[in-house]
């Protein structure tokens, strides 16, 4: 805790000197983190590291206009330039009217205990966390002989503290922890290789699944990965593995994201209580869900994190918005606010997932008579101005209900607004591996080209 | 220039006896092989947004990253305060990667030989904030200005400058100075109240303020983002499957960067997972394919004076005649596979680990007109710009997203196509070229590229080329 409270008088410090040379407003955010990571591959330790970082960053306000700079100096002449930096940055900016903090009353925290920080991270010893990454990768290379090498295996984990304070007498500090452990087993057939990954995170070492069951798991992914084809180009309907359709809600996000809205580059701009999506469709925001990774105390400019429902049965109910955003839309902040450690806040997201359905991953797979199963996707093809969409895909074709053969380098193509109206099915499996999630998604029809 | 004139030894009073000092405290427990990077880097970003200043930034990190190298293990740890006691606890965490004695004691550093790919004199992150706003402020008045269909027009502006040194236990030490700039401008259009179209244009290098008024203006930026936009607008469906191909030259040269570069660098194939292991003398291109990565081209974004290992940039061919001929190394490659080392260790910064990366990756130019490379073409697509890709180095699979893209139809360029995203094999595409033009052209300077987490600025190119059969990723069949 006295490390916490040092912190937060070096941020509120910045803020008063910022006030002192005349800024009409100021908001400091200071990062503190210890971060470590070890892999191994073929069972020996590759690479180990370990070190401690941290940074401030400043925004000021002069009347209309704003100023950032951010330092890794924290020591007080690094707070200085600091602070000084940001002032003269204030010279070369313009009045932006719409430009300030959040209004007095929007400030605040939750009030809850969201467990965001576990010091089972911290104590868990250097040999336990290479013990893990090496069971991990041991577990995946004894699956099966055709999987003969490995990319090896990773335990990452980072301890932080994470400060705000503002000239309107609002300080808010949070300490969080998150630990991962990975594993990328390669498989070979004839001449083919393939790879895949699977990978646990949480916020304590003790949440984090067995390192068998990571390599296990991985094994699994990459062997059906062998002897994929190219299929024929054709219209057919598409289900995205749950680990993949958490990319849908990504473009979700992008599109409903205030910052894009106001400026009309979002194909959702325009279109609040509107059909956006299937009836099946509800997305929903929460910032305030214990021990999730999207969940935080409050938002970067110190309004309180809340649950926000974005689209519900099919229909855009909100926006997500930061201040800027919200005075821009004439609404109000969704408490979305989001950055590194300077500059204007841009927009982020809470734990922002698809409500999940009634069936099984296994059911949807099975009414579907043929189709493309979707494991992995890569490329940027998603475009939340124009909703384009068109994204490299590997997966697993569906022959009549069944997974019958494995499917690479082929794409799937059509619009973000058809995809999201045609999602046709929405499985159960609704699991929180990261900020972003999703079930299982069928969509009823996309283009796959392949020969 | 003697080390005492050196930037950490002004600005931080760091000497050769301390550098000693921290490298043999690297070694303390042993290991093959230390070095230690300092890092002093600014920065700065100018944004113009619906034609108003409306956020600026200025930035200052500093560090040092101590590695120690034993056998194939790495062990790495970094300090943010350049006091000697910090750098010291760095490198005894770094140290402990080792198990045994200490194997160094003094070290007799020599200075590496310099020479100065990027004369800027003054580096645009020490020219004056009024000057280099008015260049933002000029390319957001030029999209304005350009169409009536322009609604939204977002110019940007960034440039750092980053003070290097690197010295090693073999006693080398090197040290740099690598200015580097970069402007863009996103435009948005619209008919009336139709579907917006955007597009993006931007450039720069490690060049000097004066590089945004006699070689790319505000201007060109602005003028060549509207202009893509426009075409979008008469955009039809493209294709879905398989059809011949001609990229354009200069960006669409990020091909070469997804579908073989990547699977180029050696950590991959020196753990045998990429598709391009083992092939080194096997034929993976058609024989017009000569393809190199160079990073000693003057003043270009990715060219560096050395490596983030204190290693000089060299031009490595990677494939010549369509011969797979050698991998892109960084020091831990280059250590285990015996092979000279290439110039490519990189890393984004002190708290990074250095990894074989690419700088500027392109195809000499062939023999053929690019006119009638389009001629030659009874159906197909003719791509000018794109957007990012990406691999997977392990199958070879890549994908990169075509931004400005038109129908080739009967010989003659018609119209343009949506956006849609090419597939293709690494070791499989390059096969299918039929044509090489004479027009390589490297691209703009705005390329960024990400490995495990770090980014690094890097260059591209290409002359126009033929390709007979690749994926189209539309929706018209």
């Amino acid at each position: 805790m006295k490390a916490q409270a040092q912190f937060e008088e070096i941020a509120a410090g910045a803020v008063g000197l910022a006030r002192a040379r005349g800024a009409t407003d100021a908001e400091c955010t200071l990062i503190q983190g210890d971060e470590f990571s070890v892999s191994v591959r073929r069972g020996q330790v590759e690479n180990l590291k370990q070190a401690g970082a941290r940074g401030a960053g400043i925004r000021v306000l002069i009347g209309k206009r704003t100023g950032s700079a951010y330092t890794s100096d924290l020591t007080p002449d690094g707070i200085r330039a600091m602070v000084s930096g940001a002032m003269e940055i204030a010279e070369i900016t313009s009045d932006d009217s719409f430009a300030g903090l959040p209004e007095d009353a929007d400030f605040g925290k939750v009030d809850a205990d969201l467990q965001l920080y576990f010091d089972d991270v911290e104590t868990l010893s250097t040999e336990e966390k290479i013990r893990r990454a090496r069971d991990a990768e041991a577990a995946a290379l004894a699956v099966d002989s055709r999987i003969t090498n490995s990319e090896g295996a990773s335990f990452d984990s980072y301890t932080g503290y994470r400060v705000f304070a503002n000239s309107r007498g609002f300080v808010n500090s949070y300490r969080t922890s998150n630990c991962s452990l990975a594993t990328v087993p390669v498989a070979k057939l004839g001449d083919a290789m393939e790879r895949d990954y699977w990978m646990t995170a949480a916020r304590s070492a003790s949440r984090l699944e067995s390192p068998e069951l990571v390599g296990t798991t991985a094994a699994k992914r990459v062997l059906r990965r062998l002897g994929a084809r190219k299929v024929a180009t054709q219209r057919v309907p598409v289900v995205f593995e749950a680990r993949v359709a958490r990319s849908l809600l990504d473009h979700v996000f992008d599109a409903v994201n205030g910052n894009s809205v106001y400026r009309k580059a979002s194909f959702l701009a325009g279109k609040l209580g509107e059909k956006v999506a299937s009836e099946r469709v509800t997305i929903v925001d929460d910032g305030t869900i214990p021990v999730l990774f999207g969940s935080t105390p409050s938002d970067d400019e110190g309004v309180p994190s809340r649950r926000t429902v974005v689209v519900d049965k099919g229909v855009l109910t909100s926006y997500l918005m930061n201040t800027y955003s919200a005075r821009r839309l004439g609404l109000k902040t969704t408490g979305n606010a989001s950055r590194g450690l300077t500059g204007a806040a841009a927009v982020g997201h809470g734990n922002f997932y698809l409500e999940p359905g009634a069936m099984t991953a296994a059911e949807i797979i099975r009414s579907v008579p043929n189709g493309l199963y979707v494991t992995e996707l890569i490329g940027f093809g998603a475009n939340t101005v124009t909703g384009d969409y068109s994204r490299g895909a590997v997966g697993l074709w569906i022959e009549n209900g069944e997974l019958a053969y494995p499917v690479s380098e082929v794409t799937i193509s059509g619009t973000i607004p058809n995809l999201l109206a045609g999602i046709e099915a929405i499985g159960n499996d609704l699991e929180f591996r990261g900020s972003l999630a999703s079930p299982t998604v069928m969509v009823g029809e996309l283009m796959v080209s392949g020969k | 220039m003697p080390f005492s004139e050196s930037f950490f030894a002004r600005k931080f009073g760091v000497t050769e006896r301390d550098l000693n000092r921290y490298l043999a405290e690297a070694m303390s427990a042993g290991g093959d092989y230390a070095d230690i990077y300092f890092e002093y880097l600014s920065t700065t970003t100018i944004s113009v947004d619906e034609s108003i200043v409306k956020s600026a930034t200025q930035g200052t990190t500093l560090g040092a990253g101590i590695r120690v190298i034993a056998g194939e293990r790495t062990g790495y740890a970094y300090s943010d305060d350049l006091s000697p006691e910090k750098i010291l606890k760095a490198a005894r965490v770094a140290a402990c990667i080792a198990k045994g004695p200490a194997t160094v004691d003094t070290i007799g550093f020599t200075e590496n030989p310099t020479r100065d790919l990027y004369p800027v004199l003054t580096a645009p992150t020490e020219s004056s904030l009024a000057e280099r706003v008015a260049l933002v402020k000029r390319a957001d008045a030029a999209a304005r200005a350009a169409d009536s269909r322009v609604f939204l027009v977002q110019a940007m502006y960034a440039d750092n400058l980053r003070h290097v040194l690197v010295a090693t236990t073999e006693g080398g030490l090197t040290f740099d100075r690598q200015p580097l700039a970069r402007m863009g401008v996103s435009a948005y259009v619209r008919n009336g109240e139709g579907r917006p179209q955007n597009a993006y244009s931007g450039g720069g290098g490690r060049v000097g303020l004066e590089f945004f008024e006699t070689v790319k203006t505000p201007e060109y930026f602005a003028g060549e983002a509207v202009r893509q936009a426009l075409v979008q607008l008469e955009a039809v469906d493209a294709p879905a499957g398989e059809t011949t191909v001609v990229l354009g030259p200069g960006w669409p040269g990020i091909l070469l960067h997804e579908a073989v570069g990547h699977g180029l660098e050696a950590d991959f194939n020196r753990k045998g997972v990429s598709a391009f292991s083992n092939r080194v003398g096997q034929q993976v291109a058609s024989p017009l394919c000569t393809v190199v990565d160079d990073g000693c081209i003057s003043n270009r974004r990715g060219s560096l004076n050395v490596d983030d290992e204190g290693n000089q940039t060299q031009r490595n061919v990677l494939i010549e005649n369509g011969v797979l001929r050698g991998y892109l190394h960084d020091r831990l490659s280059s250590r285990l596979l015996r092979a000279t080392p290439t110039g490519n260790g990189r890393r984004e910064s002190y708290q990074h680990i250095p990894l074989p990366r690419m700088t500027n990756t392109f195809m000499l130019a062939g023999e053929s007109d690019p006119e009638e490379i389009v001629k030659s073409v009874n159906k197909g697509l003719y791509c000018a710009a794109f957007g990012g890709g990406q691999v997977d180095i392990t199958s070879g699979n890549f994908v990169f997203t075509a931004s400005e893209t038109y129908l080739i139809e009967d010989g003659k360029i018609t119209r343009p196509v949506r956006g849609a995203t090419l597939i293709g094999n690494g070791p499989e595409s390059l096969k299918h070229v039929s044509m090489v033009g004479r027009d390589l052209q490297l691209d703009q300077g705005v390329g960024i590229c990400g490995k495990e987490g770090q980014s690094v600025p890097v260059g591209v190119g290409i002359p126009t080329i033929k390709i007979d059969r690749m994926t189209v990723g539309g929706t018209a069949k």
